[in-house]
């Protein structure tokens, strides 16, 4: 029993590690379009001219208060009615970056707020401008405030990459699924799978540790 | 060397600064003394612009900055007024994530364009000059409150100022790290650098300054001759103030002041 399920997963292994790949893309790109675009709409909420600040606030509110899978529905099947038709991969790929982009916007944007007037005024002081005082002297501190909750959000990226399944990209899940219509062996795959999204996720979490503890170095009491 | 003419800062309704005018001459040490809330370090912050002044002009050497006018087209200008002009703060606002080296070296290497070579230079010249040889690697989190001031007016000092603002530079240290900050704006005085101090520190003031502004309610009551105006102020307001921080003995007796009821002899608050 057990030597058989073994055999089948070896034998479906080319499979599920084609659909790992597809999770691994979306995963890696929702965090870099979702960082990306998220940066911007975070500056944007703190510093643009009020319209623009509202227009922030009311895409953040809708893509967090909507259901991700309801987004990539509207994404993938809803728009080719408005004349867009897109490939499964790109429609997931956007709706996970719009998604993420909503969540790292609000983490970036209290991160960088929860910063000290003190400092923004001391980089003035020197006769920093903005855009170097962001860079240099902001960023590097909202970094630590930052990085768990985007941690966590990036981890559940991973995990929800699994709904791209509900729109045809040919992922983790998705493979798991058609093994298991033609092998009947259902908890074997998908204890497979879920395997896969662990190791992926623990990877993941293992990079936030090591960041976490380069930025704060400087939090250390002794040498 | 600053020259501050009908300064000017209503906040939310309440006017904090009320028409100020002030000159400060070169190698000049200027201290500010008022009670809390007189608009002290108002007038300090507005000096650099940390504070938007609702009107008035600041000049600082050739550069002016015209509060009347927008002052969202004077931003270059006040960028370039910054560089001219140190500042340090009560909670010292050192950077965090960088070394006590690497404070002093932001302003030259990212500001100035200095060669990081020659900025490191620069940074270790003026730390050892505030003592502070050897803790070049150390993190903020790492020294000690005066540590932290004495590095903060290292990063004033390594922008090469024409003039240096202290907002009440002591006020947020322990009572024993206050003399290694004391001693080390003395150092500076004695260099004749030009400087202005807003403190609490009455003594000190009365021993360092050249010249005393006794500010109250938004507007300059008394100022003149530092030892003069701490010796014997003319002013009831001035002497009511004083003598709640030097005792009223250290002030000479006033003949005709017969409305003063405040300010007992030892009666040293704050």
């Amino acid at each position: 029993m057990i030597e058989a399920s073994l055999q089948l997963a070896l034998n479906s292994a080319p499979f599920l590690l084609k659909g790992a790949l597809y999770t691994v893309v979306l995963s890696l790109g929702g965090m870099f379009f979702g960082l990306l675009l998220g940066f911007v709409l975070a500056l944007s909420h703190l510093y643009a001219i009020a319209p623009v600040r509202w227009l922030v606030r009311i895409y953040v509110s809708f893509f967090r208060g909507t259901p991700l899978l309801v987004q990539l529905f509207m994404i993938y099947y809803g728009l080719p009615q408005l004349g867009i038709q897109l490939e499964p991969l790109p429609a997931a790929l956007i709706g996970f970056s719009l998604n993420m982009a909503a969540y790292v916007s609000e983490i970036l944007r209290a991160a960088i707020a929860s910063i000290d007037r003190g400092q923004w005024e001391a980089a003035a002081s020197i006769g920093m401008s903005r855009a170097q005082t962001l860079y240099r002297t902001i960023l590097p501190q909202a970094a630590r405030t930052a990085l768990p909750p985007l941690g966590n959000s990036f981890i559940s990226l991973v995990k929800d990459t699994a709904l791209a399944a509900t729109i045809q990209v040919p992922e983790l899940f998705r493979q798991a699924q058609l093994i298991t219509a033609r092998t009947f062996e259902i908890f074997t795959m998908y204890l497979a799978a879920a395997l896969i999204y662990w190791v992926l996720a623990s990877s993941l979490a293992y990079l936030q540790g090591r960041l976490e503890a380069r930025v704060n170095k400087h939090e250390q009491d002794s040498p | 060397m600053i020259s501050v003419r009908n300064l000017s800062k209503s906040f939310k309704g309440v006017d904090v600064l009320k028409g100020i005018d002030l000159d400060i001459q070169p190698g000049e040490v200027v201290a500010i003394i008022g009670p809390s809330g007189s608009g002290k370090t108002t007038l300090l912050r507005c000096l650099n612009l940390l504070e938007t002044p609702s009107s008035g002009q600041i000049r600082v050497g050739d550069i002016e900055i015209d509060a009347d006018l927008p002052l969202g087209q004077q931003h270059g200008l006040i960028r370039t007024l910054r560089q001219h002009v140190g500042f340090v703060f009560q909670s010292f606002n050192l950077f965090p994530h960088r070394t006590a080296l690497e404070n002093v070296i932001e302003g030259p290497v990212v500001v100035k364009k200095m060669p990081r070579a020659s900025a490191i230079d620069l940074g270790r010249t003026l730390l050892a000059k505030v003592g502070l040889a050897g803790k070049e690697d150390a993190y903020p989190k790492r020294l000690s409150g005066g540590q932290q001031q004495r590095v903060a007016i290292a990063r004033a000092l390594a922008m090469e100022p024409d003039v240096i603002l202290f907002d009440e530079p002591t006020s947020a240290l322990d009572p024993e790290l206050v003399g290694e900050v004391l001693s080390t704006i003395r150092g500076l005085a004695e260099e004749r650098r030009t400087m202005v101090i807003v403190t609490h520190e009455m003594s000190f003031a009365r021993d360092v300054a050249n010249r005393a502004v006794f500010i109250d309610k938004g507007v300059i009551v008394e100022q003149g001759d530092a030892k003069q105006l701490f010796g014997s102020p003319r002013e009831a307001r001035t002497r009511q103030f004083l003598s709640k921080f030097l005792g009223e003995d250290a002030l000479q007796p006033e003949p005709a002041a017969p409305g003063r009821s405040a300010g007992k002899p030892n009666a040293a608050s704050d």
